[in-house]
């Protein structure tokens, strides 16, 4: 047998042993590898309903109303023609008339500025148009707006995006939330596990002693240490998956009525196979990590000096 | 095989447990350390595996000089060396056979060579048949007799043993003494500390005597311990 054999086989029994040793003490690992997985499901969770709300805002962008103002000049009766003339365009699907009475009307009701506006004696407000875009007529509304602005009988071409620009930043602001939580959550399973591998340290004292005191090298007395903590941020990560897919589940009836009142495509995205993959990599080596700290700090005790 | 040059050994609490032992044990012999309880008896012996360091003097095992040996290498120095504990040092959780087998699991053998080898070895001591139990169903000698199975199975030139007979009757101890003649008689060096002198009287071998931190007396034990 070769060398590498060797250390391959020595390597996979180590493997095995540690998922032996976790398996002894069911109830209380299994506390553990939850309390992980629950760490790992935060950051991940919280990553995915962004990722969604992004996907949303993203497919209102292609269909939005704006709104085009018109010079007070205009009276009601042309604004109305306007309006017709503006339907027939292509790429347009309605175009409803907001009067300047209309308008005034809805202000003093929701601004809360009613009885100032009664002082001023006339109504500062135009006559507006707002302009549903027709389905599927997306990459002409640019268009559409320029020449609206161009007319002369129109003032100003205002889209209702600012909120979905808002939207957009909070969302931006959120995944950095998110950034931090994930290392803040990734430093807590590293701790997790540095202190389970540290009372597994404690409780092999025994062995650990009798395996140096036989000439067993640091990095044998270390490895079924690593392994424990390997497998149980592996553990943790499936756990957590299974977290994310049953929030999602839950969440899946409700998102879908939402998606019906605004007559939107929209379904909930889980995290991809990619993306799970990366979350069980990330488990896995946080694991490790974790395992490697508390050995690094634990295992010295054997030696003189 | 063992050389000690004037070899001090002065704790962190401030007691000197050796101070300037010089002897030199030959590749082969078997010898014993004697001296009270609190002599350095079990010092001497850690000194020999790296378990502690000199504070003054040179340690050479095997043409070996201890102090240039690193933290790092300390553990493929102690493979050459087998390790009798008086307190055993028995895993419970273990087998007997899995026991034994501990000191061949670090290396790199075949576990049909492991099995060869742990089975050897339970034989040597008269324990084959209780390969599958846990050493907590066994007598204290037969415990102490799978610790020197241990401390044999990779067939270490050196043996050192710290009161290997401190629990035992003395029948059971001339046993386990006799047990060690017979590894001497294929070539193993020995070194047992014990303060049971009646029993070693008994044993045609050389006697170090630790007294306020040195060898005092170094002698065959043939003439019954009665001269220099
Ligand atoms: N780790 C230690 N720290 C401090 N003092 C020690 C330590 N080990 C042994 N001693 C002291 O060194 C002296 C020699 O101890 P030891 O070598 O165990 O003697 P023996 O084995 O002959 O009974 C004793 O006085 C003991 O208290
Ligand atoms: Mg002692």
């Amino acid at each position: 047998m070769s060398f590498f054999q060797k250390y391959v086989d020595l390597h996979y029994k180590n493997f095995l042993e540690a998922l032996q040793r976790i398996k002894q003490q069911p109830v209380g690992n299994l506390m553990t590898i939850v309390v992980i997985g629950i760490a790992l499901a935060l950051p991940t969770g919280l990553r995915v309903m962004v990722n969604n709300l992004s996907m949303i805002s993203e497919s209102w962008n292609s269909a939005t109303d704006f709104t085009v103002y018109l010079e007070m000049s205009i009276d009601e009766k042309s604004a109305n023609d306007l309006a017709r003339d503006i339907e027939q365009r292509s790429g347009v699907g309605d175009v409803v008339l907001i009067t300047r009475e209309e308008a005034l009307a809805d202000f003093q009701e929701y601004s809360g500025f009613g009885e100032a506006l009664d002082t001023l004696g006339e109504n500062p407000l135009p006559h507006a148009l707002i302009i549903s875009p027709a389905d599927g007529a997306n990459s002409n509304i640019s268009e559409l707006a320029k020449t609206l602005n161009a007319m002369e009988e129109t003032n100003l071409v205002q889209f209702d995006t600012a909120w979905i620009d808002r939207l957009r930043s909070i969302l931006e602001l959120t995944l950095r939330v998110v950034d931090i939580v994930t290392v803040l959550f990734g430093f807590g399973v590293v701790v997790v596990i540095g202190n389970t591998i540290r009372l597994e340290i404690n409780n092999r004292q025994d062995e650990i002693e009798v395996t140096k005191l036989v000439g067993g090298s640091n990095g044998y007395v270390r490895r079924p240490f690593l392994y424990s903590g390997l497998w149980f941020g592996f553990a943790g990560a499936l756990i957590a998956i299974l977290i994310i897919w049953g929030i999602l589940g839950l969440l899946s009836s409700p998102a879908r009525s939402v998606a019906q009142l605004y007559e939107s495509g929209f379904r909930l995205i889980g995290p991809n196979f990619k993306e799970t993959l990366a979350l069980i990599g990330m488990g896995t080596f946080l694991g490790w990590a974790g395992a490697a700290v508390a050995t690094i700090r634990h295992l010295r005790d054997a030696d003189p000096e | 095989m063992i050389r000690f040059e004037n070899v001090g050994k002065r704790y962190a609490s401030g007691r000197e447990a050796l101070s300037g032992a010089s002897f030199h044990i030959e590749k082969g012999d078997m010898a014993f350390i004697t001296g009270h309880s609190g002599a350095g008896k079990s010092t001497l012996l850690k000194l020999i595996a790296l378990i502690e360091r000199p504070t003054r003097g040179t340690v050479l095992v095997n043409n070996q000089n201890t102090s240039r040996i690193s933290r790092r290498k300390i553990p493929y120095f102690r493979r050459q060396i087998g390790i009798v504990f008086q307190d055993h040092k028995l895993l419970s959780d273990r087998s007997v056979f899995d026991n034994v087998a501990l000191p061949l699991l670090i290396g790199a053998l075949k576990s049909r060579e492991v099995s060869r080898r742990v089975r050897a070895a339970l034989d040597q001591v008269g324990l084959l048949k209780f390969e599958n139990n846990s050493p907590l169903t066994l007598s204290t000698g037969e415990q102490q007799r799978v610790g020197i199975a241990r401390a044999i199975v990779s067939r270490p030139e050196l043996v050192i043993a710290d009161e290997p007979t401190g629990n035992l009757d003395p029948e059971l101890s001339l046993e386990i003494m006799k047990l060690f003649e017979r590894f001497n008689q294929v070539g193993v060096t020995l070194l047992i500390a014990t303060h049971d002198v009646e029993l070693i009287d008994k044993l045609q071998c050389r006697r170090l005597q630790l007294e306020s931190g040195r060898i005092v007396e170094s002698s065959q034990s043939s003439s019954h311990g009665d001269s220099m």
